[in-house]
């Protein structure tokens, strides 16, 4: 595998997405109206506060919500390599099953919990590569699960462990391996590092970013922690309130955020590297999503809300007040009346 | 095997306390029960035996309680639990050695059946709610409300009324003398069908609802939905990951359920006159048969705290977190 | 009723749980609303009416029997009829009055025994759960020595010994041998209560120990110490029925159980006189399932997992019912090129395209 594909071929195209808590009158809109692309080989950042509807619109899109999530609109196109794509929405339940964690792999937010106490790691890293390459012999199975452990740096004897013998930082690099288990083509991160302490966390990344330059896979990684997704990723895009407010290559949004919401997360959290800044925060708390602000979902919160961001939704746009090579040299757009459409 | 041994001493704790409240017992009883005896049998008791019942009974009113306490446990530690005053003069020891085994047998084989067929049905139940299968949980619940003997009452009448020849009263065929030959045992099984059903239908209910709760429950962990992600079969999902896991508290929820299993047992033998505990227990009762009635108790206590450490040897086995670390 | 407490249900979104310490805050009008809240589940509702039932009979039952339950009369061994709903025994009583006179019996020593079981289960379990250390673990063993004692025998001992009898003695012998569950249940809840914020806090700022128990701890814990009520009074009326129908004496009184026992006793089997033995039997199967039905809504009130996502009957767009799984988030789109926007669907199984791989 080539190191950094940069390519434009898109892998994973969310359309459209609409999610919902409940159905009928007590039902919340939690994601709406949410378009984002992944394309192949790359670090696709999500972020936002809790409550935004980062890790909503991850599990929606893999359909693994639990109730009473509803997914009401849109399509989630898979690009499989040489294959016509797919809506992952429209899979029968089977179909499904075989799409997952084949095509498309997921490391959770609670890590702890994500392993089932009562089985060996390598039974479940044996039982999903069963699941799918039923062919495969029991020891060739075994050898993978090992092969596997190697590669996020355990050592093959603790395959018998159970999960409550390993530590927090061992179990999620298992939970790592187990998602590479079936070398899928997107790997989608969910607050991966979060329970974490800070040594833990960079040692994960730092192995994480290596395995995706030998394996070429695309990840969505969604963290409230800007400052990480800075450090790692292509592209960034900041959630609020359920819709997609900025979207732009990384260091553009890190030199220069557009959306006030994105100003006030780059500066909630210390930067890992580079020059300090000063940190503010964001005043006030995410809206609820029973009763959103008319307009503008962040005017409320906002330092700089004018008269349109209280009536008016301002669309995702490329902001016309930046320069043609600045739009064209990465895309990027923003939500925000400050920076309107071209 | 720390957590084995604790529970090891818990258990000769309750052993221990169960003894002693059936030390207290009888001297919480008005009057002198072993002279109203001897007047009903005048002169036919030898004097040995009523020595013991005197000990036993707490009626020695010249020894302090402490010299009762230890003379008591002395005679139990021989298996000495007394004369039984319906049955007179055979010792409880010997009804109960007699009985022991058809409740044993009952109760053991209830308990299993219907700890297998509830657990499952329960898994499935809980695993596919808001299916038509929702229909069991109203059901098992008026199910589990009826009084298992009630339910045997109406099974018999049943039988009797469509003139049915199956047996419906003892433990084998009246004509038969116990031994283990294939006549008696085949007599014994036919005889046990009815008791055995009612049992299980009525014991039941609290494995599947009490599953059906956890699997609801264990649902939510993260690991099931790390388990459907993983595109793993709705099978494997619902047994090898969510009831695996259900399965833990429903096993150490037992130590409740055996006591009430075995008070349901005591009762469907009434119903049925089947040659168990519950039966001798009946008899006691109806003639204030005090000594019969300690030894039922002490047997039923020590055959429940077995049960139950059965339970935790199940449970050391299925959760490799009581393990110890390797 | 079912309105406003379906609107609680809507402002608070359903996920808080009652043991949220923000959720019974002393705001009385708001917290007596929350209380009534889980009639809204049919089960519960259902069962309360039964339960409301059960308790007027055993109030007024002995005064509107039509017939005195023990006199005799020359209907003897009478199936049911206009005269005698139940049917009549072998001396030719009443046995739908011996029945309706009966509920007093039950439900006396039910209630009785679930007060006291649930009293000492209260001060057993939040004082070994809440106070720690020595006295702490030996509660603690004392409700497990309870717990695995086979009760039911213990009570039948002990109530035969007994030289006076009476249904009081009886409320109080199950009572003071039924309490280890609820102590139990009551030790878990406490102990992981009393890390709580609200707890430590109260704590912190000097309140008195009995005093956080009675104000802070009890109103969180009143849906468990109901629910223990509740399950003892199913054991309770169950035991005491066994008692009757096993003839231990004092229980002199007509109730379900002496009913049985002299069904049982004269053969009314044999005799092919089921009216004898189904009516107070169908009762304690009421009665009992009534119970287990308020207390599945107390269960699902204290656990929102166990609800049905409150999406009971929940269409999708096509009509057809939308299910909620775990694993499987149901998809409820509309056709966009439908005319009529919102009458088609695409459900979650409709289409289906597999993966090759």
């Amino acid at each position: 595998m080539s190191s950094k594909v940069s390519g434009k071929e898109p892998v994973l195209e969310i359309q459209n997405l609409c999610v919902d808590y409940g159905l009928g009158k007590e039902s919340v809109q939690a994601v709406r109206d949410v378009s984002l692309t992944l394309h192949r080989g790359e670090v696709l950042g999500l972020a936002g506060e809790s409550g935004s509807g980062k890790s909503t619109l991850a599990y929606g899109l893999t359909r693994l919500l639990p109730p009473p999530g509803v997914i009401t609109g849109g399509k989630v196109i898979y690009h499989q390599p040489g294959g016509d794509p797919v809506d992952v929405l429209r899979l029968s339940d089977a179909g499904l099953r075989q799409f997952r964690w084949a095509e498309t792999s997921i490391v959770f937010q609670g890590a702890m919990n994500s392993l089932n106490p009562v089985h060996t790691v390598a039974s479940q890293l044996m039982d999903v590569i069963a699941a799918h390459e039923p062919k495969m012999s029991k020891s060739a199975r075994l050898a993978r699960a090992k092969e596997l452990l190697k590669l996020v740096g355990i050592s093959p004897d603790r395959l018998g462990s159970y999960p409550h013998q390993l530590s927090g930082g061992m179990r999620q690099r298992v939970m790592i391996g187990m998602a590479l288990a079936l070398e899928p083509q997107v790997v989608i991160m969910d607050e991966p590092t979060t329970a974490l302490d800070v040594v833990m966390q960079r040692q994960i990344l730092r192995q994480l970013v290596d395995l995706r330059e030998r394996l070429g896979f695309s990840v969505l990684f969604i963290t409230h922690d800007l400052s990480l997704l800075v450090e790692f990723s292509d592209r960034i895009a900041i959630m609020y309130g359920g819709r997609i407010v900025e979207e732009a290559p990384a260091a553009k949004l890190y030199k220069d955020p557009l959306h006030p919401y994105s100003h006030g997360l780059l500066n909630a959290f210390p930067p890992l590297r580079g020059e300090r800044r000063e940190l503010s925060g964001i005043p006030g708390s995410p809206p609820d999503l029973r009763s959103m602000p008319t307009g503008c979902a962040f005017h409320p919160r906002c330092p700089k809300a004018f008269d349109p961001c209280r009536t008016d939704l301002p669309l995702l746009a490329a902001p016309a007040d930046r320069t043609e090579e600045d739009r064209t040299g990465g895309e990027r757009t923003v939500a925000c009346w400050l920076h309107p459409g071209a | 095997m720390k957590y084995f041994l604790q529970r090891l001493a818990f258990y000769l704790f309750t052993a221990w306390a169960a003894i002693t409240i059936n030390f207290f017992i009888p001297r919480l009883i008005p009057g002198d029960p072993v002279m109203a005896l001897i007047n009903k049998n005048r002169g036919q008791i030898d004097s040995h035996a009523i020595a013991s019942l005197y000990i036993l009974f707490g009626l020695n009113k010249h020894q302090s309680l402490w010299d009762q306490y230890t003379a008591y446990l002395a005679k139990l530690a021989h298996g000495d639990l007394g004369i039984s005053f319906s049955n007179f003069p055979t010792p409880v020891s010997t009804i109960l050695a007699n009985a022991l085994p058809w409740t044993i047998c009952l109760a053991g084989a209830a308990t299993i059946i219907s700890f297998a067929l509830g657990t499952f049905l329960g898994v499935l139940s809980g695993w596919l709610r808001g299916s038509r299968l929702d229909f069991v949980l109203p059901v098992t619940t008026f199910i589990s409300s009826i009084p298992a003997f009630w339910l045997g009452l109406l099974t018999v009448a049943t039988v009797i009324a469509v003139g049915s020849t199956f047996p419906v009263s003892g433990g084998y065929d009246p004509g038969l003398i116990p031994h283990a030959d294939t006549t008696f045992i085949g007599s014994a099984i036919e005889h046990s069908w009815l008791p055995l059903g009612m049992l299980v239908i009525t014991t039941m209910s609290g494995w599947i609802l009490s599953m059906r709760n956890m699997m609801v429950t264990v649902g939510s962990e993260d690991y099931i939905t790390v388990a459907q992600a993983k595109g793993l079969s709705d099978r494997r999902v619902m047994f090898s990951y969510a009831a695996r896991n259900a399965l833990l508290p429903n096993v150490s929820g037992f130590s409740l359920a055996i006591g009430q299993i075995l008070g349901s047992t005591v009762l469907v033998e009434i119903v049925f006159n089947y040659p168990g505990i519950g039966y001798e227990m009946l008899q006691a009762v109806g003639s204030t048969d005090y000594p019969l009635m300690q030894g039922v108790f002490l047997c039923i206590t020590l055959a429940v705290l077995v049960a139950n450490l059965l339970a935790d040897i199940a449970y050391l086995i299925l959760d490799p977190r009581t393990r110890k670390e390797g | 009723m079912a309105t406003a407490a379906s609107n609680t249900a809507l402002t608070s979104g359903g996920s808080v749980t009652p043991h949220d310490p923000e959720a019974t805050a002393p705001d009385s009008t708001r917290s007596r609303r929350r209380h009534l809240r889980f009639l809204s589940s049919p089960k519960a509702a259902v069962g309360a009416g039964l339960l409301l039932f059960f308790t007027i009979l055993a109030i007024v039952g002995p005064y509107i029997t039509p017939y005195d339950p023990s006199a005799r009369s020359n209907d003897l061994l009478q199936a049911p009829s206009w005269h005698h709903w139940f049917g009549t025994t072998h001396l030719g009583q009443d046995i739908f009055s011996q029945v309706v006179d009966g509920t007093r019996s039950v439900m006396y020593v039910g209630f009785l025994a679930g007060l006291v079981a649930s009293a000492l289960a209260v001060l057993i379990g939040v004082t070994s759960g809440y106070l720690g250390g020595f006295a702490s673990d030996l509660l603690s063993a004392l409700t497990n020595v309870f717990l695995v004692i086979p009760a039911l025998l213990l009570i039948i001992i002990i109530t035969s010994s007994l030289p006076t009898g009476g249904e009081t003695v009886v409320g109080l012998v199950i009572g003071f041998t039924s309490w280890a569950w609820g102590a139990r249940v009551l030790r878990a809840q406490t102990l992981s209560l009393r890390r709580r914020d609200f707890i430590e806090a109260a704590r912190a700022t000097g309140e008195s120990t009995w005093r956080i128990i009675a104000f802070e701890l009890l109103p969180n814990l009143s849906a468990v110490i109901i629910s223990g009520f509740i399950g003892t009074m199913i054991y309770a009326v169950m035991s005491e029925i066994i008692l009757a129908f096993i003839g231990v004496p004092g229980l002199a009184d007509w109730n379900w159980g002496t009913v049985l026992y002299w069904a049982q006793s004269q053969q009314a089997l044999a005799q092919g006189a089921w009216w004898w033995f189904v009516p107070a039997g169908l009762a304690i199967a009421i009665l009992g399932t009534s119970l287990s039905l308020v207390n599945f809504g107390i269960d699902e009130f204290v656990n929102p997992r166990l609800r049905n996502n409150g999406e009971r009957g929940a269409k999708g767009a096509d009509g057809r019912p939308v299910r909620m799984r775990v694993g499987f988030t149901p998809v409820v789109i509309p056709i966009p090129d439908e005319p009529e926007a919102g009458t088609g669907v695409i459900g979650s199984t409709s289409t289906s395209e597999d993966v090759a791989q």
